[in-house]
């Protein structure tokens, strides 16, 4: 058994795992009947159609030669890493903190992700940032956003 | 008469100067967002979507649907001068305008683009105005039955769309569709995948999706490549006019192009980028007049017609979403979104419950499209200058307002926290080559498509046959499965492929 295409080998794997788990997941909920379904009844047929279709990919991903083999290639780690611990990061940082330290740690962190950083820069980047949004978010829309640490308005 | 009271209506209420101001605002910030790549129209509104809380129902769409036509002028503008399109809809014109701006045309294909495309939307907006009613009492003939038909026929559209394999857009559709589940059941009230989180029974946010996927998935993959492959250039744009000669071959294929972009925006799901692929190949297929340049090499047509087709699919594509609250792509979806933050039901009863709403709407997308050709044609080169801005500028520029954005949703960080949960498995698509866009179409038809599913299935007693026996539905499944088919005859597969490669 050999990989043809690994781009499709993957993603049929990955649609049947979902589907599988979904299917399972719907058999926590009434299933009902056609003439009265419940609310497994949907989401089951949807999650078996996708394994199914899981399945017919995968198999096509085994079965056809494809030109290069599709390659997934390497993986951008740092990036994917970096810009999701940053989104996190601030999804805690700014009820806590506030507007005016998230952001700023938002635009360093974020910025590390890439492969030119500058501390000059980032450091404009970050101050002309956080006073635009500042100006949109609070001037602007008048949004209800913590702005200064907690502990320090408190 | 009818129209032209409403119009007259309509207009009273583009032109009050608040609106004229949204329309100018949305039109702007549009073509902004079309010409910065890696910030598309989808992640714009859904930043822009809790801002809306601050305001009107009527203004709101308005800038809306300014930044959906900025977007797409934005759009063909980098396409033509760089050969990025900014949106999907503008890879066509990429093809013909890049070439004309190699040349030192860029000002005549940019002016075709521009003056093809508010033609077309002239068009549009006249067309929305005279059959917007009459296809709207043909929504009220809809049951249940039908909606779920028409919706198989919406997401079949959205597969033909999609560049890569069939079946993969279909699986994608469906676990956009498996989402959407997530929730809690409307009829029996039973919570769904919800593991006991408070935030998981309503559902997971659709802005949190678009974000996580679009947003942060797009910055991740691009920081993933060499900053070679990332850098954008310029070029200087002379003569913004196009020549006597270009207008006279110009002008038939703008009208071939609005013609067809009006017709397959109505459908669900077929919306400007079907409008404007079409519209490509049937200049192709018209006679060469002598001394033409041809195709693929900077041909004037191939600039007007599938521009004109893309504005005019993208008025049209307000149809269904008015009439029938189906949002045809996923800019529309977004809108729907809107629309029910603002707690309107999107559906025929629009257009009598929101009369001021639904005639405003369509004369300021008249309005906005005069404003982008006002904005845009001597606009052309300041255009270019934002193009400059490096990427790692931009990218925390587009981090800070998405997450800020993610954040005033709900006031609450749990969205944020879905927003970085999506950014990996955006990463972990456009890794496997599975395309986003079909997802986030299954994702909003998914409950209303599971609601009419069971309603239609109660009334028949369970019997499946009632979706073939009801004719207006059983048209609509052939219709779906006739897509299917004709995506699967080979030549046009390679069609597709061929116009999608250059997208990649």
């Amino acid at each position: 058994m050999k990989i043809k295409s690994e781009k499709d080998f993957w993603s049929g794997l990955m649609f049947i795992v979902v589907g599988v788990a979904f299917a399972w997941g719907a058999t926590a909920y009434k299933f009902g009947s056609s003439a009265r379904p419940g609310p497994g009844y949907f989401p089951f047929g949807l999650a078996i159609l996708m394994a199914v279709l899981g399945g017919i990919i995968l198999f096509k991903a085994l079965t056809f030669e494809v030109e290069g083999g599709d390659k997934i290639g390497r993986w951008a780690w740092k990036p994917l890493t970096t810009i999701t611990a940053t989104v996190a990061i601030f999804g805690w940082m700014l009820p806590h903190m506030g507007m005016f330290v998230a952001l700023p740690i938002l635009i360093f962190v974020a910025a590390l992700a890439g492969d030119e950083f500058r501390w000059k820069e980032t450091i404009i980047s970050a101050a002309v940032l956080t006073s635009g949004c500042w100006i949109v978010f609070i001037y602007g829309l008048q949004l209800t956003i913590p702005l200064w640490p907690a502990f320090l308005v408190r | 008469m009818d129209l032209i009271n409403n119009l007259m209506l309509g207009f009273g209420i583009a032109f009050t100067l608040q609106n004229l101001a949204y329309a100018f605002g949305g039109a702007l910030l549009g073509t902004l967002i079309g010409v910065l790549p890696g910030l598309g129209p989808v992640a714009t509104i859904a930043m822009l979507l809790p801002s809306i809380y601050a305001l009107d129902a009527t203004p709101a769409l308005i800038m809306l649907a300014g930044i959906y036509y900025g977007a797409q002028y934005g759009g063909s503008t980098t396409a033509i001068l760089i050969n990025v399109p900014g949106e999907s809809s503008s890879v066509v014109t990429a093809i013909d305008g890049y070439q004309m701006a190699r040349k030192g045309r860029a000002g005549a294909a940019l002016a075709a683009a521009g003056l093809g495309s508010f033609f077309a939307g002239c068009v549009g907006t006249i067309i929305i105005a005279a059959f917007a009613p009459p296809l709207t009492e043909l929504a009220f003939k809809f049951g249940p039955a039908e909606y779920f038909s028409l919706m198989v026929l919406g997401l079949i559209g959205a597969v033909v769309l999609a560049s890569g394999s069939l079946v993969k857009a279909i699986c994608m559709i469906v676990l956009g569709l498996l989402l959407g589940q997530i929730n809690t059941d409307v009829i029996s009230g039973v919570p769904r995948y919800s593991f006991d989180i408070p935030e998981l029974t309503d559902g997971i946010g659709f802005v949190a999706i678009a974000m996580g996927i679009f947003g942060f998935g797009e910055i991740i993959s691009n920081l993933g490549q060499p900053a070679e492959n990332r850098e954008v250039f310029t070029k200087d744009v002379k003569g913004l006019w196009p020549t006597k000669q270009d207008f006279k071959n110009a002008w038939p294929a703008v009208l071939r192009g609005t013609a067809l972009g009006s017709i397959l925006g109505v459908l669900p799901g077929g919306g400007a980028l079907l409008a404007s692929f079409a519209a490509y190949t049937v200049e192709k297929k018209m006679r060469m007049k002598p001394g033409e340049v041809p195709f693929g090499k900077g041909n004037i047509r191939g600039v007007a017609g599938p521009e004109s087709a893309n504005n005019a699919g993208a008025q049209t594509s307000f149809i269904p979403m008015l009439t029938l609250g189906i949002p045809p792509n996923a800019v529309m979806a977004l809108m729907v979104g809107a629309m029910t933050i603002k707690g309107i039901q999107p559906g025929p009863q629009v257009m009598t419950s929101n009369p001021e709403l639904f005639w405003g709407l369509i004369a300021s997308m008249w309005v906005g499209n005069a404003m982008l050709v006002i904005l845009n044609l001597p606009l052309i080169g300041i255009w270019i200058k934002l193009l400059t801005v490096p990427y790692r500028f931009l990218f925390p520029a587009i981090m800070s307002f998405c997450c800020i954005g993610l954040y005033t949703l709900n006031n609450n960080a749990f969205d944020v926290y879905m927003g970085a949960g999506f950014a990996v498995v955006g990463y972990l698509f456009y890794k496997l080559g599975c395309e986003p866009a079909p997802l986030l179409l299954g994702f909003i038809l998914g409950p209303m498509m599971e609601e009419n599913l069971r309603r239609a299935l109660l009334l028949s007693r369970g019997d499946w046959t009632t979706f073939m026996t009801r004719p207006l539905s059983a048209s609509l499944l052939i219709a779906a499965f006739l897509m299917i088919v004709i995506v699967m005859l080979p030549s046009i597969k390679n069609k597709r492929q061929a116009a999608f490669k250059d997208a990649d």
